[in-house]
């Protein structure tokens, strides 16, 4: 099944290879991730979706908390959250079907950010079913290309951060906590 | 600016100083010439192994014999990729080691610079954190960092790369006040409530079992265990990782449980009814066929790792917590509920004496022949001369099983062993590890005529640092693990197991300036061993011993625990 994941954490580089390393040690797939930085330039918000057995979820999100640029791992694959995903399409048209499209395009709530002779590039957001079909619907009409943002979701939910706190160094060793 | 202008090099050492860092296993090369410059003149004690993965287990003997971080250098390149194993092996059996490592200078790197190797990527999945150092500005805080990530939580291996120019680079050093890792939650306490709960269904059981592992060596709560272990009177195991948890003699104590546990260990394990888990981590080498272990048992896990909970056995009760700690508060639980305990002990007083009965059956003795050395023979006569108070540390193999199975440890951080990753090549620059941290104990090195010559070059390193190592060799000419299966599994096929060529000892530790002997019957085995002690510097002897021996009880891969084949030369028919 597919699992959505979101995480917080450290911007810092290696850490995206320490998120995907996980995955591959374990063999799962992924289907879509992605990652920028918060309104913290410290810190990036990552969104990933993988191919896993539901039996294995909790235990690859404690995986994830465990590693130490995590802040926060929150598996929102039943969760309330909002998931959306950006389509990037360009479809060829023909003198004939360019306005039909247009129209499609209209239902979709997806605009058209480049035009030409050959055709236009659409832009939609949705969910991704949604898209699926959008897709699927554009197909209908010529030759189509497209580029897909990967789903990215913020939860309804406030959940509580913990944080570790900074640990002062004494004399010789440091202490935890 | 304040603080001392110092290069980056110098800036590493005084990190270490103030982590009370007081030796370091290691192996120089091109970019860590400025490291090893500093260290010329330095306070810090440098022991020069002869190979890089040696470091790494030589750290990591350190470490298992005190409890401190081990700490291990090498060169960039094949430096660090020669410590990969030991930063694995550490990984596996949760000990704190520190790596550090040089790196071609930052403007290199990318570069396919002679001498480059992705350490950092290399490295990500063998420690538990990593650094690539690329400012000096930053160093000081990476190193303390990495100690405390590696000794504290659930210890392991944490690496520091850093470049050559980073090395070089001069800055006013100020000593780090603090260190902040927000990502980085380690739970010590333990939830009030499931602590209550579990003393609960302590007293509520009939039949409880205590399965403790190499968690408590971690948290030194080897005596908060036994109080545990009394107050509760349980029969317990220990895992391979935790031998010396409880006293060898403790009569809770059964023996390691497992694919060469005692048939007590793996019968009870499968007979009770509540089985307290104690950072511990249900390994396969265990629990055997997982849907048949411990089948009619509720299950209380105790783990300073959450993700341990759960991961391969469902707990009813888990409680994530530093041992110590939480032991401590259970005990103290027990004794506000102590009116329950009358209530099934009839029926845990008919438990431990079925225990005592199963362990009377198949009791684990060392068989003993007129002839020929039985290795088992050669475990005890090593157990006479510790009395349970020597450093024994293995290699990977059967003898490896034979020691455990058989030695008696007084006292947590005797049995020095690679359980996890089952390294061959670990017990002899373990045991140098060791010896380094406790000069004042008698070391054995106990080896397999295999895993010893996988690890020979250090043979240098003892000589070289006069450690007076007992490098004891239970030399079956074979590969004896592999070897017993395919006897047992593949029609005793024997491919590629011989050990022929074995050097002669004697001229092998002549030639680097020590005594080594070879002894074959049995008779002689015991004053020969007194000699080896006996001996104020490193001593090597070679024991010749029965080269078809099988390690048993032996739990078939794939079969459940309490399906053990106990003696016969053939596997029984599982099912
Ligand atoms: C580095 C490494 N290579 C291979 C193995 C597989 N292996 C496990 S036990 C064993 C045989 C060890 O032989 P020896 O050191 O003579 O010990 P014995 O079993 O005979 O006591 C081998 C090859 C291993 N554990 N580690
Ligand atoms: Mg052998």
């Amino acid at each position: 099944m597919l699992q959505l994941i979101s995480l917080l954490m450290e911007n810092k580089p290696g850490a995206l290879m320490r998120v995907t390393g996980l995955l591959s040690a374990r063999g799962y797939n992924i289907e879509s991730l992605t990652v920028a930085r918060t309104l913290d330039p410290e810190l990036s918000r990552m969104s990933i979706v993988v191919d896993i057995e539901p039996s294995q979820r909790g235990q690859l999100i404690k995986q994830m908390n465990k590693l130490i640029n995590v802040l926060q791992a929150s598996d929102l694959t039943e969760s309330p959250a909002v998931r959306r995903e950006l389509v990037l399409l360009r479809v060829r048209a023909t003198m004939q079907n360019r306005q039909a499209i247009l129209k499609e395009a209209e239902i979709f709530g997806a605009r058209a950010v480049d035009s030409s002779v050959e055709g236009f590039a659409l832009e939609a957001t949705g969910d991704p079913e949604k898209l699926d079909e959008f897709i699927g619907v554009m197909s209908a009409y010529g030759e189509i290309e497209v580029t897909r943002g990967g789903l990215v979701a913020v939860s309804l939910e406030a959940k509580k951060l913990k944080l570790a706190p900074p640990i002062q160094k004494e004399e010789g060793v440091l202490h935890n906590g | 600016m304040s603080g001392t202008l110092m290069n980056g090099a110098k800036i590493v050492l005084e990190c270490l100083l103030r982590e009370k860092v007081d030796c370091i296993f290691g192996y120089p090369g091109g970019v860590t010439l400025p490291l090893y410059d500093a260290m010329y003149d330095h306070s810090i004690r440098h022991i020069l192994v002869r190979h890089e993965q040696n470091a790494c287990f030589a750290a990591e003997g350190y470490a298992r014999a005190t409890g401190k971080v081990g700490v291990c250098c090498a060169t960039s390149g094949p430096g660090a990729t020669n410590l990969v194993t030991g930063l694995v092996d550490a990984m596996m059996d949760s000990i704190p080691v520190v790596a550090i490592t040089g790196q071609v200078s930052t403007k290199l790197i990318g570069s396919d610079a002679f001498q480059e190797a992705d350490t950092f990527g290399i490295t990500r999945s063998c420690t538990k954190h990593n650094f690539l150092v690329k400012q000096l500005a930053d160093l000081p805080q990476a190193i303390h960092e990495a100690f405390h990530i590696a000794a504290t939580g659930r210890p392991g291996p944490v690496l520091v790369d850093i470049p050559k120019d980073v090395l070089q680079g001069q800055a006013h050093y100020q000593p780090v006040s603090a260190i902040h890792l927000p990502g980085y939650r380690v739970y010590t306490e333990g939830h009030a409530g499931q602590i209550r709960r579990a003393a609960q269904m302590i007293w509520d059981a009939k039949k409880p079992f205590v399965y403790a592992g190499g968690g408590i060596l971690a948290a030194e709560a080897s005596e908060e265990l036994r109080a545990f272990v009394e107050a509760i009177d349980a029969p317990a195991v220990l895992t391979l990782m935790a031998l010396g948890a409880l006293p060898g003699s403790h009569p809770n104590f059964i023996s390691m449980p497992g694919m060469h546990g005692s048939y007590a260990a793996n019968l009870a394990m499968t007979e009770c009814d509540l089985l307290i888990a104690l950072g511990t981590r249900f390994d396969d080498r265990v629990t055997g066929r997982l849907s048949a272990f411990a089948p009619h048992a509720k299950v209380i896990h105790l783990d300073i790792d959450p993700a341990e909970i759960s991961k391969n056995r469902n707990a009813d009760l888990p409680i994530v917590g530093d041992a110590k700690r939480v032991l401590k508060k259970m005990i103290q639980a027990l004794e506000e509920t102590l009116e329950m305990r009358p209530k099934n002990a009839p029926a845990r007083a008919a438990w431990r004496a079925q225990v005592a009965e199963w362990k009377r059956e198949h009791p684990l003795e060392p068989e003993i022949s007129a002839d020929e050395i039985k290795p088992q023979h050669l475990v005890s006569e090593i157990d006479r001369l510790s009395g349970g108070e020597a450093i024994v540390a293995s290699d990977v193999g059967q003898h490896q099983m034979w020691a455990a199975q058989l030695l008696r440890f007084n006292q947590p951080r005797l049995w020095i062993n690679s359980g996890g990753l089952g390294s061959m090549g670990f017990g002899l620059p373990a045991a140098i590890g060791a010896q380094m941290a406790r000069p004042d104990k008698l070391v054995f090195a106990l080896v397999g005529d295999g895993g010893f010559q996988m690890s020979i070059p250090e043979l240098a390193t003892i000589a070289n640092q006069g450690l007076p190592l007992k490098i004891v060799v239970m030399n079956n000419g074979h590969l004896g693990m592999v070897r017993q299966w395919q006897e047992l599994f593949y029609n005793n096929r024997l491919s590629q197991v011989r050990l022929d060529s074995f050097p002669d000892v004697e001229k092998l530790a002549g030639a680097y300036g020590f005594t080594g002997r070879t002894v074959e019957r049995p008779q002689e085995l015991r004053a020969a061993l007194e000699a080896c002690v006996r001996e104020p510097g490193p001593y090597l002897l070679n024991v010749r011993v029965s080269p078809f021996e099988n390690v048993y009880p032996m739990v078939p891969a794939g079969a459940a625990i309490n399906e053990m084949v106990l003696s016969a030369p053939q596997p029984v028919e599982v099912g």
